[in-house]
């Protein structure tokens, strides 16, 4: 029996279960799911984890949970949010649901395969049996949440020794329709021994509607290949978001993320990799941006489990109004984990005088031969740089606007894609006017 | 008219103060040096022209090609013709000194209400301003000021000046950490940019930019006070004599040395 924090939830969930096309397997991992996420509830400040956030504006709505495809999104109304990028394959998603008739999947070269999840239990049960074995929910109410709620989202598949000559883009949008409901979507990339791919996740909305996004990720990156998995988070300004990736790295890996988060009244995202064989390296950057009442939380971690495996960290944050920002990156490096190689910084620059942020890294090494460092800054607008730029005729708000880019910039040039990197840069710029 | 008219100017920083009565003006066409011993106050002089909101300015008035300088916050001091060439040019990672010219040029121009510059234009306004302190075009790709050396960091300051063309410019200890190629350049840019309607402030430590930008007025600064003024002369006998020879208050004689 479900307890009562998932009482909300129960009539919901009883519908989607009662659904005789989904296979059996698929509702016993939801029903046991909804039964851990019963006993945990939703977090509170008092679990470690979640110290700095409160959950309880997400607990206190009801939502209806958007299971039936709804909506009515145009394909011009995806512009803004494709990157000016042509030639992507993409798979659209409104208000949780697969579009076909918005995505291009038509032509996928040779070892890429996609799916949207809610065909894929009974078209591949063979690939979709990872779901669940990558992101476990012990101790994550939401992550448990969306298991028992998963319904939809994109599979990919690339095969091994595969270079992907383009980015692969999940785009989950809501549009008006999507007021006062949840979405639970569920990913699962796949990228084979060496192979080489670049997967975009963004997360829009063409409303200003209040809704739940409750993202799942699960990612594993086979021997010697390499992901570069970018997640755009651009919800409505009263949304809320929490967005889980969870990957495993095989050995000689390279997990490459980049997490961008300027939308939503309040989001949370945690970026989770497990370092699992000897030589894999992880990379994870990320820039989060607010102002107004906004709360933009990020987690990160990196076990380090084998030996010589290295990480790469960087997050920078831009706070304004009275907005709340909260970074905790947590490292384990395991004693068998010698030869780590670790840096993590985290770097936030506060606009104004009610912003506020909330830096926490979190080492915990149990091996002895290993490289460490972390850092973590506050700062403000740097006053002699105002002055320069002051100096030479430019006024108050774009000089602050340059300063704020330019404090930006460092992690924003990471991005390879240059169709990211150049609408990230101009978004940055045009972020706080 | 002066171009400039300093009356009495006081000023502190962190409740110091460092200037002291400042008296000085200049007319279009000059170019006036202002020397001094270390703490004298002269950057400080230079930063207060410029609007520094680091410096409080505690009395006297600043006239300005007719205004009250000291109302005006320094965006607009530099739409008006005033220019501060930095000791410690500011780095600014990420934005392109192509864009931050043309930023600040367009800037100028809307202030005057001409029209803006595209990319294009400014490409070829900039070509002849580039060779006047021996830059390559390339230099307008990097980051402001990211990991330029001394020298390219002083010459992009004189590109800006090139392309703002101030009615005033004041170059801060300039000729600090740059070789002597490296300065004749900057020297040479200044000079070229010298006209009959605008004027030029060099403050310096030492006489040796002097040989190269050839200063009409020289001024010594003593204790946020000017305590000599003369022409060109003055500086060589500075360099000769030190500035104890000022600082004293009793004037040495020339066989004494």
């Amino acid at each position: 029996m479900a307890g009562s924090a998932a009482e909300p939830f129960v009539e919901a969930f009883d519908e989607l279960t009662s659904d005789a096309s989904t296979p059996a397997w698929v509702q016993s991992m939801r029903r046991a799911a909804f039964e851990r996420f019963g006993t945990l509830g939703f977090p509170t400040t008092k679990n470690e984890d979640w110290h700095f956030t409160s959950v309880s504006p997400i607990a206190d709505h009801d939502y209806v949970f958007l299971a039936a495809k709804s909506g009515d999104v145009g394909r011009d109304e995806l512009a803004p949010f494709t990157f000016g990028a042509t030639g992507w394959y993409t798979m659209v998603f409104v208000n949780g649901r697969f579009a076909p008739e918005l995505s291009d999947i038509a032509k996928l070269p040779n070892g890429v395969k996609v799916w949207d999840l809610a065909s894929a239990w009974t078209k591949v049960p063979d690939v979709v049996d990872r779901v669940g074995k990558l992101a476990t929910y012990d101790n994550q109410a939401f992550t448990a949440l969306n298991t028992a709620f998963m319904l939809d989202g994109g599979v990919v598949q690339i095969a091994k020794d595969t270079e992907v000559d383009r980015p692969i883009h999940l785009v989950f949008v809501t549009d008006a329709t999507a007021a006062k409901g949840m979405m639970h979507p569920r990913n699962l990339i796949l990228v084979g021994k060496h192979a080489k791919a670049t997967v975009i996740e963004s997360f829009v909305s063409t409303t200003d509607a209040v809704y739940l996004t409750n993202a799942v990720t699960e990612v594993s990156v086979g021997e010697g290949a390499t992901l570069q998995h970018y997640k755009m988070q651009r919800e409505s300004a009263r949304a809320f978001h929490v967005g889980t990736i969870e990957a495993s790295q095989a050995r000689d890996s390279h997990y490459i993320s980049f997490s961008l988060a300027t939308g939503a009244a309040l989001s949370r995202t945690n970026v989770y990799t497990t370092l699992d064989g000897e030589g894999s390296g992880a990379t994870l950057n990320g820039l989060y941006m607010a102002n107004g009442e906004q709360h933009v939380d990020h987690q990160t971690q990196i076990i380090h489990a084998q030996p010589n495996c290295f990480s790469r960290e960087m997050y920078k944050g831009v706070l304004d109004g009275r907005s709340h920002g909260v970074f905790n990156g947590k490292v384990y490096v395991h004693p068998m984990a010698q030869k780590t190689d670790g840096k993590q910084t985290n770097n936030n620059l506060l606009l104004s005088e009610t912003a506020h942020v909330d830096t926490k890294p979190q080492l915990e090494i149990f091996a002895d031969d290993v490289k460490c460092t972390h850092g973590a800054t506050v700062g403000q607008i740097d006053q002699t740089a105002l002055f320069y730029l002051k100096s030479r005729g430019i006024e108050s708000a774009l000089a602050r606007r340059l300063l704020t880019y330019a404090f930006a910039a460092g992690v924003l040039e990471t991005i390879e894609v240059n169709e990211v990197r150049e609408a990230l840069e101009k978004m940055t710029l045009e972020r706080f006017v | 008219m002066s171009l400039i008219e300093i009356k009495d100017l006081h000023a502190t920083v962190s409740d110091k103060e460092i200037l002291k009565g400042i008296d000085l003006t200049v007319d279009a066409g000059e170019i006036h040096a202002v020397m001094g011993p270390n703490g004298s106050g002269k950057s400080t002089l230079a930063q207060v022209l410029a609007g520094n909101p680091a410096y409080e300015v505690t009395g006297g008035s600043v006239t300005y090609d007719g205004k009250d300088l000291l109302a005006l916050p320094p965006e607009e001091r530099a739409q008006h013709g005033i220019f501060l060439a930095f000791q410690y040019p500011v780095e600014i990672p990420g934005v392109s000194n192509a864009y931050f010219l043309r930023a600040a040029y367009n800037e100028v121009r809307k202030a005057h209400g001409e029209e803006e510059v595209d990319p294009l234009e400014f490409a070829d306004f900039m070509e002849e301003k580039l060779a006047l302190v021996d830059m390559d075009a390339s230099m307008l790709n990097r980051s402001v000021n990211q990991g330029f050396s001394g020298g390219e960091k002083k010459r992009n300051e004189i590109l800006q000046m090139a392309v703002l063309q101030p009615r005033l410019a004041i170059l801060d200890e300039t000729e600090s950490g740059l070789d002597i190629d490296a300065l004749r350049i900057v020297a040479d840019g200044v000079n070229k940019l010298k006209r009959p309607d605008n004027a030029t402030i060099v403050v310096t430590h030492y006489q040796r930019l002097l040989n190269y930008i050839v200063p009409d007025f020289v001024h010594v600064l003593v204790n946020g006070r000017i305590a000599k003024s003369g022409g060109k002369e003055l500086a060589l006998e500075l360099e000769d004599k030190g500035y104890d020879w000022v600082t004293s208050g009793a004037p040495v004689g020339a066989g004494a040395a």
